[in-house]
């Protein structure tokens, strides 16, 4: 069987970057749950690396090379975990544009993890009010945890309401494993033309 | 006429020179359209075509108009468009307005069908841009039956009933204009190219050569399965953009600015990267004819080239200049290079001669198609 292919894409800027920590420690959960069932194939895309190529397909309206490669990475994917760190109470402007360059067909149906880290807890809200939209619209099965990590989280446990990163984590990649496991290999989507015939009738008053 | 046709098309914008500040009235830019049509007949080219837009900061709202006003000037020139905007024109006042042109011009008429992508246009002329691709299919479907139908009974979705309509003046020689439709990314049109037989024109200027190679096969494909030739015999046309001078150095230090600053891609990619995705070539004559012959290689024999060259505010002058050296440098080795082992069963572009001819041996063999 071939190996199932996720993707984990990263919007952190700075070297290092919690979100690219959020966005490994997701991807190696999820191997890790899914070890024994199946071969893995992780691959970590950091947007920072096409930044530029991000804005030259907004101006332009195709992908150069590099972000088409990316683009084909990440809409082949079996799965998705897509990070990003919340700047102005939101998603970043790369997570968004580089969503916006995709097709908005490109990930219907496609499993998406989402995650995002912060500065404080008090905008972990973000993900479900600004990344679910998001992927609700374009059609993807966004998972029922998403995980969000603030500062404090990389140095303590959980409390009586939460449970720390680390159980979050692994609840979110148990999630996705879940889902892959039931669900048939991802495919390349085939373009399909309607017969000239069926677009005329289409229109017969 | 030569097997393959080079042109020039003209989207009419009106832009700022962005190395001198200036920016021509509209008056001047329609006078330069008109004067780049006449030069295109002067250094030999075939082809003129007009974009057709109804917002600034486009001059060319009515076509037929100017197109009407080069015919008379002109002796040789096919006049063409690029596109006339099938989505939101009468169907109607399409037919009318061109079998007119075509009169006038002795049939040295063709046109380009295109659904046009400014969002509020589609409302301002009372209609829906999220019904782009059904209006083009109704609307050509109307147009093609009021050019071979002396009266017309007719109903659709998105116009008026008509009964007992007759289009006037009917085509000249009874045989209507040759249609190109041009679409991008739109799998329906050239679906819809193929199931009529008419022409398939990608204006590949701002796209991958990938995805051009992919709109087309699919069009040479489906043209087969309708039944009018094989793939290689469909009706291909290409566009292309240049800025040539006789030193590779000289024409990028001078072109480089308005590349910057172009509407369509200013202050995004290099001209580097742009020129190596898409078919931009910004060099010596000699580069232009060798990056224009590898088209053939990636979409197979075509019959029409068309060159985008007044655009991103270069001067009149300047495009006249370039004019002289597509006309005199490029095309006739263009011409010469693209015969050399073209296939005989490859069609030449169709003109109105052409397609008389064609009318008349379909006539004189009646029992070949009813086979």
């Amino acid at each position: 069987m071939k190996p199932l292919k996720i993707v984990a894409v990263s919007a952190g800027l700075s070297q290092p970057s919690s979100t690219r920590l959020l966005a490994d420690r997701l991807a190696e959960a999820t191997r890790r749950r899914l070890a024994e069932e199946r071969e893995v194939e992780v691959r970590v895309v950091e947007l920072r690396d096409v930044a530029t190529d991000v804005a030259k397909n907004m101006v332009t309206g195709f992908p150069g090379p590099v972000l088409r490669e990316v683009i084909e990475a990440v809409t082949e994917a079996d799965g998705l975990i897509a990070v990003t760190p919340i700047f102005t109470a939101s998603y970043s402007g790369l997570f968004k544009s580089f969503f916006d360059v995709i097709d908005s067909d490109a990930l219907a149906g496609k499993p998406v993890l989402i995650a995002a880290t912060g500065g404080t807890a008090r905008h972990s809200l973000a993900l479900e009010h600004a990344l679910r939209p998001m992927f609700v619209y374009l059609r993807a099965l966004v998972l029922p945890t998403a995980v969000y990590a603030a500062s404090e989280d990389w140095g303590g446990g959980g409390d009586a309401h939460t449970d720390g990163l680390a159980v979050r984590i692994d609840r979110a990649a148990g999630e996705l494993a879940d889902l892959l496991l039931r669900r048939p290999p991802a495919t390349r989507p085939v373009e399909t033309v309607v017969p000239f015939a069926e677009q005329l009738a289409a229109l017969r008053p | 006429m030569s097997t393959m046709q080079f042109g020039i098309f003209s989207v009419g914008d009106v832009t700022t020179d962005p190395t001198t500040g200036r920016t021509p009235s509209e008056h001047e830019r329609i006078k330069a359209m008109v004067a780049i049509a006449l030069k295109a007949e002067e250094v030999g080219l075939d082809v003129f075509a007009t974009g057709e837009h109804h917002n600034p900061p486009f001059v060319p709202s009515s076509p037929t108009t100017l197109l009407g006003y080069v015919a008379a000037r002109t002796e040789r020139l096919i006049l063409s468009t690029a596109t006339t905007l099938i989505t939101t024109s009468d169907p109607v006042k399409i037919a009318e307005d061109f079998a007119m042109l075509q009169h006038l011009a002795d049939g040295r008429v063709d046109l380009m069908m295109g659904r046009g992508n400014t969002g509020p246009v589609y409302p301002w002329f009372g209609q829906d841009i999220r019904q782009g691709i059904p209006l083009a299919i109704e609307n050509y479907a109307l147009l093609h039956q009021l050019w071979r139908e002396d009266v017309v009974d007719w109903e659709g979705r998105f116009r008026t009933p008509l009964q007992g309509f007759t289009s006037t003046p009917r085509p000249l020689d009874g045989v209507p204009p040759f249609v190109w439709h041009g679409s991008i990314r739109s799998p329906e049109i050239a679906e819809q190219a193929a199931y009529y037989g008419d022409g398939f024109f990608h204006n590949n200027i701002f796209w991958p050569m990938e995805h051009t190679r992919q709109m087309i096969r699919l069009y040479r494909e489906r043209y087969a399965h309708y039944g009018h030739g094989t793939p290689e015999q469909a009706i291909v046309g290409l566009g292309g953009q240049v800025f040539m001078r006789k030193n590779s150095q000289d024409a990028v230090r001078e072109f480089r600015p308005y590349f910057d600053n172009a509407p369509v891609y200013g202050h995004g990619p290099s001209l580097e990267d742009f020129t190596r995705e898409t078919p931009l070539t910004v060099g010596s004559p000699q580069e232009v004819i060798d990056r224009t012959l590898t088209f053939r290689e990636s979409f197979g024999d075509y019959q029409r080239q068309l060159f985008l060259m007044d655009h991103a505010g270069l001067p009149l002058k300047t495009v006249l200049e370039q004019l002289d050296i597509l006309g005199e440098e490029v095309v006739p080795v263009l011409r010469k290079e693209f015969a050399v082992g073209r296939p005989s069963e490859v069609p030449d572009s169709p003109t109105h001669r052409s397609l008389i001819a064609r009318r008349d041996a379909e006539q004189a063999e009646p029992a070949a198609s009813g086979s």
